[in-house]
């Protein structure tokens, strides 16, 4: 009996580990600090600040779906709430002079959040699974169409517009500069992904897990699963509304694709493609998303289409996400075993290329015949010019494509069978379940 | 008052009826498969976009069986190479698959077609109008909308209840593993069953298209009324999907021929009130809440019976 509660309790983390772990948040603060010192270019501090508020909003729908194990389809209902009540503070705050100044705003904005999770979440949480799925889908939409018609606060498709430096300045900062709006967003996400953090390692954060894992058990203990998943509604609600406050700011206006479905899928992707199991994952999709809907907007213009089925071959492939694959080779490398794999991904990488190439010609090939089949035929994507017109780049395509899926079918046969080598290796030295 | 009540009364049963050709498919596969088909909705629009095509280069009837063949097989493909792949990691991936899958093929039909609205016409033997109801001309083509979609219904109906392929989906259902012992190929029961969902989506896109607007935002405007639909009827209940298809068709017909407000009703808001929020709810018609009035259905069901209309599990 005294086994068991010895090890109910965890054992006191050793100063190292300590250090470690309070090292690490120290080092992200100094990051923050210090990347506009290194990209002070206008497009980079405006990249930034969008990194940050999608890690907020990310890491937010994360303590629905990666924590607590609901899959919500409108998370974006209580971002844009936020964010349309922290531009209308900031209008208030302006006229009426009141002494708030700007960095408090996004509080309003989670409490907003926190509101409207409070108020819808008690309806949806009762069931988890594929019922709150639609079901969140069901308010989502019921959210995004009254605001179409509620025009006086949510100012129709236009939206609402404030301007943030008309509130009480602090210290003779306006916020007018982008750097002062990234070194805003900075600290609120290193506030906020603390507090998420934290929140990961309380008690409500453990029950969360296991009415994820096993609900029914948690009712055996004597929880009730409803009450758990309301409270990480609730938190995750004000997490998404600073966020969308923080948007809010950013941009200066609130309009309604804040709470529109393209939001909502958007915080979906990013969370899923950087992993939904481990803390970091979220941030890092969030981070991987948006410097890839930058980037690829530039390169081709169906770049959403690349985007979509990208996302499908993570879920098929890799269901754990970017943290979650490179998370699986951990116990290689511990083990030291990594050697083994590695010679085989190079190979399957060629092949695969290759098919992935071939996708890209044909797309970029019936783009130009849909959509613009007046322009000349020497279409340039990727950087990469062709001519869209000759049936040998059609040719090509092809065979890339056949050819490719033939050979990266055997190569990642191969691939298989190197890491279950290198992982039995590996379980041989104790590194790995 | 009487005449709009015959018209939307039967504008309401044809919308229901489309609806619930689609929301068919998605309560047996959903059944079946435990998986909402997040992409079902794309399979209606693709299916009107292979109609459109299709009866360009070889005309209406030719569309109306070719464009639903095409799409049940690019659905069972679907279900064959794709979810079947990621079933192995659970509802959540899988639903994250066809959400995806929706995704994409929105993108595509978009590269394709276009996203200005297509010109998909009604055929020229159906473009009269069929009977005259007071003052108002009643199209021929809703009248063959309204008994193609109640012969495929009955067909169905059929096809469940009295042969043999059907008492297996419907054992199935319930119980697949006991189906699978019996020696039936689950695999392919599950496939063909997603395959001839997918492809009644379609039927429904082929004969909605060219009286409603062939977009490539159709699947994203009625996919969330049919997953109100699946769910006030009560996940996984086919009595259930029948009775909400109807009840929400007929709902959001009256709701969009009707010019009603408060304002209409109580008089104008007084003038100090006149220009705060409380005007937008004051003076808006019912005719504009009619695209939440779905949602409206759902939260209150949800409230009130959770388990749906005619539900009998949990999920």
């Amino acid at each position: 009996m005294s086994d068991v509660i010895s090890s109910a309790a965890p054992p006191r983390p050793a100063m190292t580990d300590k250090l470690k772990f309070y090292g690490m948040w120290v080092a992200t603060a100094l990051l923050l600090l210090l990347l506009p010192k290194v990209f002070s270019s206008g497009g980079s501090l405006t990249t930034f600040s969008l990194i940050g508020i999608s890690i907020i909003f990310a890491l937010s729908y994360n303590i629905l779906l990666g924590q607590t194990g609901m899959l919500s389809f409108g998370h974006a209902v209580y971002y844009g709430l936020g964010g349309f009540l922290a531009i209308h503070a900031i209008n208030i705050i302006g006229a009426h002079k009141w002494p708030i100044p700007l960095p408090v705003v996004p509080l309003i904005g989670g409490l907003t959040g926190l509101a409207f999770a409070a108020l819808l979440g008690w309806v949806s949480t009762q069931r988890s699974g594929t019922a709150f799925a639609m079901i969140s889908l069901g308010v989502a939409e019921l959210v995004a169409s009254s605001a179409l018609i509620l025009r006086t606060f949510f100012g129709g498709e236009a939206g609402v517009s404030a301007n943030r430096t008309k509130v009480l300045r602090l210290f003779d900062w306006s916020f007018g500069p982008q750097i002062q709006i990234y070194y805003l967003i900075a600290a609120w996400t290193l506030i906020c992904m603390i507090a998420m953090y934290a929140l990961t390692r309380t008690p409500l954060g453990r029950m969360c897990n296991a009415v994820r894992d096993n609900p029914e058990r948690v009712q055996f203990v004597g929880y009730d699963p409803h009450v758990i998943r309301y409270i990480a509604f609730c938190f995750s609600g004000f997490f998404a509304g600073i966020a969308g406050a923080l948007a809010a700011i950013n941009f200066e206006i609130a309009n309604s694709a804040y709470l529109g479905a393209v939001q909502s899928g958007t915080v979906l992707f990013s969370t899923y493609i950087g992993g939904i199991g481990f803390f970091i994952g979220p941030a890092v999709g969030a981070i991987f998303v948006t410097v890839l809907s930058l980037g690829l907007s530039d390169l081709t213009s169906v770049w959403q289409l690349y985007f979509g089925l990208f996302f499908i071959a993570v879920v098929m492939f890799a269901p754990g996400g970017i943290t979650g694959l490179l998370m699986k080779h951990r116990p290689l490398v511990l083990a030291g075993t990594l050697g083994k794999v590695l010679p085989s991904y190079l190979i399957a990488f060629v092949p695969t290329l290759a098919m992935i190439t071939g996708l890209m010609l044909a797309i970029e090939t019936v783009v130009h015949y849909t959509v613009s089949p007046e322009d000349s035929p020497n279409i340039k994507a990727f950087g990469i010019s062709f001519n869209a017109a000759s049936p040998i780049t059609w040719g090509i395509a092809a065979v890339l494509i056949v050819g490719g899926f033939v050979i990266a079918r055997k190569t990642w046969a191969k691939v298989a069978e190197a890491w279950d080598g290198a992982l039995s290796a590996a379980r041989e030295k104790g590194f790995a379940a | 008052m009487l005449e709009l009540i015959v018209i939307s009364t039967l504008n309401g049963i044809l919308f229901g009826m489309l609806l619930f050709l689609m929301a068919s498919g998605l309560t047996v596969i959903f059944s079946m498969l435990g998986v909402l088909n997040f992409a079902h909705a794309s399979f209606y629009m693709l299916g009107a976009f292979f109609g459109f095509q299709i009866s360009r280069w070889f005309g209406f009837w030719p569309a109306l069986v070719v464009a639903p063949l095409l799409a049940g097989l690019l659905g069972a493909a679907v279900e064959r190479y794709g979810l079947r792949q990621v079933h192995k990691s659970g509802h959540v991936a899988e639903l994250l698959f066809t959400f995806g899958l929706a995704f994409a093929i929105e993108e595509i039909v978009q590269i394709i077609w276009g996203k200005s609205p297509v010109d998909f016409r009604v055929p020229e033997a159906l473009d009269f109008p069929a009977f005259t109801v007071f003052s108002t001309n009643y199209p021929a083509y809703k009248i063959f909308m309204l008994a193609a979609s109640i012969a495929i219904f009955l067909g169905l109906l059929i096809a469940l209840k009295k042969t043999r392929i059907g008492l297996i989906v419907q054992a199935a259902l319930t119980h697949p593993h006991m189906v699978g012992h019996l020696g039936h190929n689950v695999g392919r029961v599950f496939m063909m069953v997603f395959g001839v969902g997918t492809a009644l989506a379609a039927v429904a896109g082929v004969i909605a298209g060219p009286a409603l607007v062939t977009q490539s935002n159709m699947a994203a405007l009625l996919g969330p009324i049919l997953f109100v639909v699946v769910v006030v009827g009560g996940l996984g209940s086919l009595p259930g999907a029948f009775i909400a298809s109807l009840l929400i068709g007929l709902i959001q017909t009256f709701a969009v021929s009707m010019n009603g407000s408060l304002a209409e009703m109580f008089g104008p808001l007084s003038p100090d009130y006149a220009t705060t929020w409380l005007a937008d709810i004051w003076n808006v018609t019912v005719a504009q809440i009619a695209p939440i009035m779905p949602y409206v259905l759902l939260v209150l069901i949800l409230a009130f019976r959770p388990m749906g209309l005619m539900g009998t599990r949990d999920t």
